[in-house]
Order: C-alpha cells, then sequence, then structure tokens
C-alpha cells in the first residue's frame, strides 16, 4: 500500500486539473470496478457491488492544493494566486511543479521588515528562464507543490496526503471489498479543495441514499497545538461534525457498531473548522444521511503532510467491513 | 453576422440608462423582451425574473449551449425614511463606500432624481477629511417633493455617452453582455440550440443563474459579463503585475476566478476560434471575482462552463468606461465558438 501511497502522492493535480490522477487510479481501479466512467466536472466514478442495493457514495477527493499563474514579469518571474487554502508561510523557498513537468522554486520579495511573513502577492516562482519571452509557462498554468513521499516506517510524509490517502483507502477498499449488498459508488472527486465542487455534482447525478466520504482531519497531537482529540496513531476517526457539517447521527452509529464489532481502533472526531464532500453530499436534492470516515493527519495544507500507516490501513477495514453487510440506518 | 453598429450602441445607451438593481429588474427585462419579440418562439420570464429562451438549430446532433448574461446591475435601497425627503439607505451588491459620496442618483421606477450628499469642505475641518464617510452618515437627499417607499431600489444617475471608440455609462457592467446576447440570438448559429439566459441577482451572488441553469439544464454554458481592466500607469513607475484585464486587448477569457475553475476544452475552443479568425482575446488574470458561470456549471450534474467578458475601467463605480473594439471582438469571438461548437468538443474528458 505504501508503493500505491507514493504513486497517488507524487502525482501533480491541482482542483481542476485532475486529468493525471485520473489517469493513475483509473489504472488501478480499472480490474476492481463493474463500471467506470467519468462526469462533466472529471469526477472518476467507479461502481462495485449489487445492482439495485441500497446506493451508497463513497467520495474521497483527488486534487489538491496548488497555485495559478496570473501574470508573467518582463524577466521571466512568475507571479501568481492560490488555488484552494494555501498558507503562505507555506510558500517561501519551496518547489513547484507544472503541468508540463516545469520545476519552478518559489521566491520572495525584499522586505525591510524581516520579522514579516510575505504576502502571496510578495511571491513569485522562479523557473530559470531570464525573460518573458523565454519563459514557458504563460498566464493560467497551474503548478502544485514539488516534494518526494517519505516513509518514516510507521509514519507516511508526503504533499498532498490531503486527499490522496482517501482515494487510496478507496482503492485498497475496492481491492479487499469480496462482495457487497450495497451498489457502491466510489467517487474520486474533483475540485473539493475549491468549495467541494465535484462532490455538488456527483452526488445530484448518483442521487445516492447514503454519502460517506473519506477525507484528512487535524491532530491536537504535536508541541503546543491547538486542542483536538485526535492523534495520529489511535484509528481512523469518526467524524461527529466539523465547520460545515453535522454527521448524520445514523451514520455515526453505524461507522461506530462496524468499528467495535471488527475490533478495530477508531476517534471520534470533532473538527472545529473545514470540512468535506460528506457537507456537498448530505444537503443534495433532496438531502441524504451523510458522514465521513477521517484520516488524522499533521500539517494539512503543507508540502508535508504526515499519516500513520496503521491509521489508514484500518481505515480500509472499517470501510470494507461497513459495505460488507446490510445496512439499515 | 452580428455587429456593433449604431442600433446596437442606441440599444446599449438604452440599457445603460435603465435602472435595473438587482431583485427589481424589470426596466431592462422589459427591453430585453422587446428587442427579440419577432426573432424567437420559445421565451419565458421564470420564477425569479430570469429571461429563457431556446432557439432551436438545425443541424443534426446538436449541442445544447446556455449563454447567459445578467441583467442586473449594483446600486442602493431605501431603508429607512429621515422625513424631508431625505433616506438612509444600503449598498445592493458590491459597492465602495467610499466613492458613493457627492454622486447623484435615480430612484425608483420613475427615476426620481436625487444626490447622496455630504457636508462640505466649509464646514469639515482638515482632520475630519482624513477620515472616510462611513455609511450610517450617508443619505439619499431627494428634496421634499422627492417621493419615494422604502425598499425602492436606487442607482447612479449617469447619462451613456460615447465618444468615438470611447463608451462612459453606469452599468455597462453588465449591459454589454445583455446586448452581445440579444445580437447571438438574433444571428443563432444552425449547429447549436442556443439557449439565453438574462439572468438576475447576479451581483448578490449568482442567484438567477442557479435556478435558470437547472432549468435549461445545457450540455455546457459560456457566461457573458463584463470584468475591470486597472491598466492605469503606476505611480511608482513599476509595471503594475494586477491589473486583472487591459483595455484594448480584446474579449477576456477566463480561466479561473474566485468562483469556477473554467472547463478547460472550452477555453481551448476559445482560444483557437480566436487565434483561427484572426480575433484578439486576453486571458483574466486567475483571481478572485465570479460571473454567473459560477452558479452554471455547480447545477444538476455539473456542465462544463466558461467566461468571457468585456474589459472596463471603474467596475461598480458611478462611471466606467470601455473601448467599443473590445466589445465588437467580444461579439465577434463569442458568435465564432459557438458557430464552431460540436459535440468533439466535449468528446474528450475534462483535462
Amino acid at each position: 500500500m505504501k508503493r500505491l501511497i507514493q504513486t497517488l502522492t507524487e502525482t501533480f493535480s491541482p482542483s481542476g486539473y485532475e486529468g493525471a490522477i485520473r489517469d493513475v487510479i483509473r489504472k488501478e481501479v480499472k480490474p476492481l470496478a463493474a463500471e467506470l466512467r467519468v462526469d462533466a466536472l472529471g469526477n472518476l466514478i467507479a461502481r462495485k457491488g449489487t445492482k439495485g442495493g441500497k446506493r451508497i457514495m463513497i467520495a474521497g477527493h483527488m486534487d489538491e492544493i496548488g497555485l495559478i499563474v496570473n501574470h508573467v514579469d518582463e524577466n521571466g518571474f512568475l507571479r501568481f494566486t492560490t488555488i484552494g487554502g494555501i498558507r503562505p508561510h507555506t510558500l517561501t523557498g519551496g518547489r513547484v511543479r507544472f503541468m508540463d513537468g516545469t520545476p519552478g522554486v518559489i521566491g520572495t520579495d525584499f522586505s525591510k521588515d524581516a520579522g514579516r511573513l510575505p504576502a502571496v502577492d510578495q511571491c513569485f516562482i522562479d523557473i530559470g528562464a531570464t525573460s518573458a519571452g523565454d519563459c514557458p509557462i504563460k498566464v493560467g498554468d497551474v503548478c502544485a507543490f514539488e516534494r518526494p513521499f517519505l516513509d518514516l516506517g510507521k509514519r507516511l510524509v508526503a504533499k498532498s496526503m490531503d486527499d490522496r490517502i482517501g482515494c487510496a483507502v478507496m482503492i485498497e477498499t475496492m481491492r479487499a471489498l469480496k462482495s457487497s449488498p450495497h451498489e457502491v459508488y466510489f467517487v474520486f472527486s474533483t475540485q473539493e479543495e475549491v468549495g467541494l465542487r465535484g462532490a455538488q455534482t456527483a452526488t445530484f447525478g448518483l442521487d445516492p441514499e447514503i454519502g460517506i466520504s473519506i477525507d484528512v482531519t487535524l491532530t491536537g497531537d504535536t508541541p503546543k497545538a491547538r486542542q483536538m482529540a485526535v492523534s495520529l496513531g489511535r484509528g481512523p476517526a469518526i467524524k461527529i461534525r466539523d465547520g460545515g457539517m453535522l454527521a448524520d447521527p445514523r451514520v455515526v452509529d453505524w461507522m461506530i457498531r462496524s468499528a467495535e464489532k471488527a475490533r478495530l481502533p477508531y476517534q471520534r472526531e470533532v473538527l472545529e473548522g473545514g470540512t468535506t464532500d460528506a457537507k456537498a453530499m448530505q444537503v443534495s436534492r433532496a438531502g441524504v444521511p451523510a458522514g465521513c470516515i477521517s484520516i488524522p493527519s499533521r500539517y494539512v495544507h503543507s508540502p508535508s503532510e504526515m499519516v500513520d500507516h496503521d491509521d489508514v490501513q484500518n481505515a480500509v477495514k472499517l470501510l470494507t467491513t461497513m459495505l460488507s453487510k446490510p445496512v439499515e440506518l | 453576422m452580428p455587429a456593433i453598429g449604431t442600433p446596437q450602441l442606441k440599444l446599449l445607451e438604452k440599457l445603460c440608462n435603465a435602472v435595473a438593481v438587482s431583485g427589481d429588474e424589470g426596466e431592462v427585462r422589459q427591453i430585453v423582451l422587446e428587442e427579440i419579440k419577432g426573432h424567437v418562439e420559445d421565451i419565458k420570464v421564470d420564477a425569479l425574473g430570469n429571461v429563457l429562451v431556446t432557439k432551436k438549430g438545425t443541424t443534426a446532433k446538436r449541442l445544447r449551449v446556455m449563454v447567459s448574461a445578467h441583467m442586473d446591475e449594483v446600486g442602493f435601497m431605501l431603508v429607512a425614511d429621515d422625513g424631508e425627503g431625505i433616506y438612509r439607505f444600503e449598498p445592493v451588491g458590491g459597492l465602495d463606500i467610499r466613492q458613493l459620496v457627492g454622486k447623484p442618483i435615480w430612484v425608483g421606477r420613475e427615476h426620481t432624481p436625487g444626490v447622496i450628499g455630504a457636508r462640505p469642505i466649509h464646514l469639515t475641518t482638515a482632520e475630519e477629511r482624513k477620515r472616510k464617510i462611513p455609511l450610517d452618515n450617508l443619505r439619499i437627499d431627494l428634496g421634499p417633493t422627492g417621493k419615494a417607499k422604502l425598499g425602492d431600489r436606487a442607482t447612479f444617475a449617469t447619462q451613456f455617452q460615447r465618444n468615438g471608440p470611447v463608451l462612459i455609462a453606469k452599468a455597462l457592467d453588465n449591459r454589454f453582455g445583455v446586448v452581445t446576447l440579444i445580437e447571438l440570438l438574433k444571428h443563432a448559429p444552425p449547429n447549436i440550440d442556443l439557449l439565453a439566459a438574462f439572468t438576475v441577482q447576479e451581483e448578490v451572488g449568482l442567484r438567477g443563474a442557479k435556478v435558470a441553469a437547472h432549468a435549461l439544464n445545457p450540455d455546457l454554458a459560456i457566461a457573458v459579463d463584463s470584468t475591470p481592466a486597472f491598466d492605469l500607469p503606476a505611480w511608482d513607475d513599476e509595471p503594475s503585475s494586477f491589473y486583472n484585464t487591459r483595455l484594448g486587448l480584446g474579449p477576456a477569457i477566463y480561466i479561473a476566478d474566485g468562483a469556477t475553475l473554467s472547463d478547460p476544452r472550452l477555453v481551448r475552443h476559445l482560444t483557437a476560434t480566436g487565434d483561427a479568425g484572426k480575433i484578439p482575446y486576453q486571458f483574466r488574470q486567475p483571481g478572485g471575482g465570479g460571473t454567473d458561470a459560477g452558479a452554471i456549471h455547480r447545477a444538476r450534474a455539473g456542465i462544463p462552463s466558461v467566461s468571457v467578458s468585456v474589459p472596463h475601467r471603474y467596475a461598480h463605480t458611478a462611471a466606467l468606461i470601455a473601448r467599443l473594439d473590445d466589445w465588437k471582438n467580444t461579439l465577434t469571438l463569442l458568435h465564432a465558438a459557438l458557430a464552431h461548437l460540436t459535440p468533439s468538443v466535449l468528446a474528450g474528458e475534462r483535462a
């Protein structure tokens, strides 16, 4: 599974430009799915299980945060704006890679106030061009952070663990799921980081009876962290609420029941800010009971997001257990 | 082929001088309905006040293409009567409060004249003049005979003016789009079903476009709008890197704004159309803001969408300035792009 996580996290696909990661995932799930399609917004939708069973949508987003060029100056430096929730302090000294493979580094304007963090519009990308004329990158080109996958043994670090780790959990669940009484749709969704846009339209199209997202959540287990009762290594987190969704208590109960029956570790998650595709699923059409299984992650939305390998594997087991048996909410 | 000539300029003038603040778009809607009457058969006004028009093509295998242009403009709503023709007001849509002072305005459907008054320089101190005047201290003054009702809309009393290639008016955002869409309807190419949506309440959150897209359920959508250009020479001789668009460079094609990541297939189709027809175009700088496309692409199971705007300076103020050629090239680009739209444009997956 580590190799899969490495492949997924080392692919570059910011929101709106998910073609590359979709091809990688499609290769993985093609032999596992009964039906595979791509919708208008680029969501990859894989069906598995029993046709006519309860329609359950599992969503994990393929896209990642990134940058988009909005100006090329006469010396070939690139000004940019953000795609998704980029925190400016994660930019300085970083490296990026454009969709055509062009690498670049991030520099900042000189400031007399050295202690002050540069704002996004005080940063630029340098791809080694010497003028606008010899710069192959144009206004509108997008890039993502360049950072190789790091295997620390029990802990894994990469850019875009948010939410390639969710994609990995879904792929491994599709592999582990021998049979299901449900009509399960695994949706590798697009444009989550800019407002759950892919999940919103995919949910409308599929009209599911239950929706579950698989995404990362924050932790409170680092030095002087913000208080939060989620830690790496204590199991997948079952979301009770986040900044955008109150999980359906019946879905929460289903998750907890399944975890306890299978003797899997789990944590209860209450997240103050942020949200997931489940928010969009819950309010689609006439409403959908929704919940989320979270992979605890440190340093979310930085180029080095860390997860625990056991948590990831237990999330696969939990989701597989849930989807293997009939359910009445 | 559609073109911008005297009748189109006259129509733009009439539309710019109309008052259609979000939620009360009747005056512009009436002009639109009169203009398209006789040219199209299937015309509906929906529950929110959108004008939805279907112009069917004639060839086989036609894409259903929604083109939207919002009819509403930013302005004000009267919210309290202080007596003697003096009213408190709230902005409708995104307005910079610093730019309101001293502006003549029109109130209500009768265009009752008034002014957003301020204390004159004679009676203010130097210290006071450094501070911005808060909205709470601003009033609309109609004079004692000026009759208005709470809830009436108001907007800047700016008469349309043209000086050769230069257009000056309020509400070019988005009467440019409205006239463009009327012309596209009158010259709709036969290879598509053109689903025209003259939308309401864009300036307060893309509300009309949201329901219009649900109702029309198109294969793809293009929002036609007008977008700021801040291409003035910088005061310190540093070239500005944040200009959004520039006047004179043609229609602005959107790659990304705050509400939409444009469908790359449609961006490619527009640029290929421009390149092939030698029609100038520019990219709007990726950044914030939004158009009707922000609501449309999220409708139903998802609708591939893109936006094209006519650039103008001084957006959302009393007087905007724009270039006639940018508008002409916008219409030319859009018409050519529609005329070359085939299902093959969407045959491949979104990148």
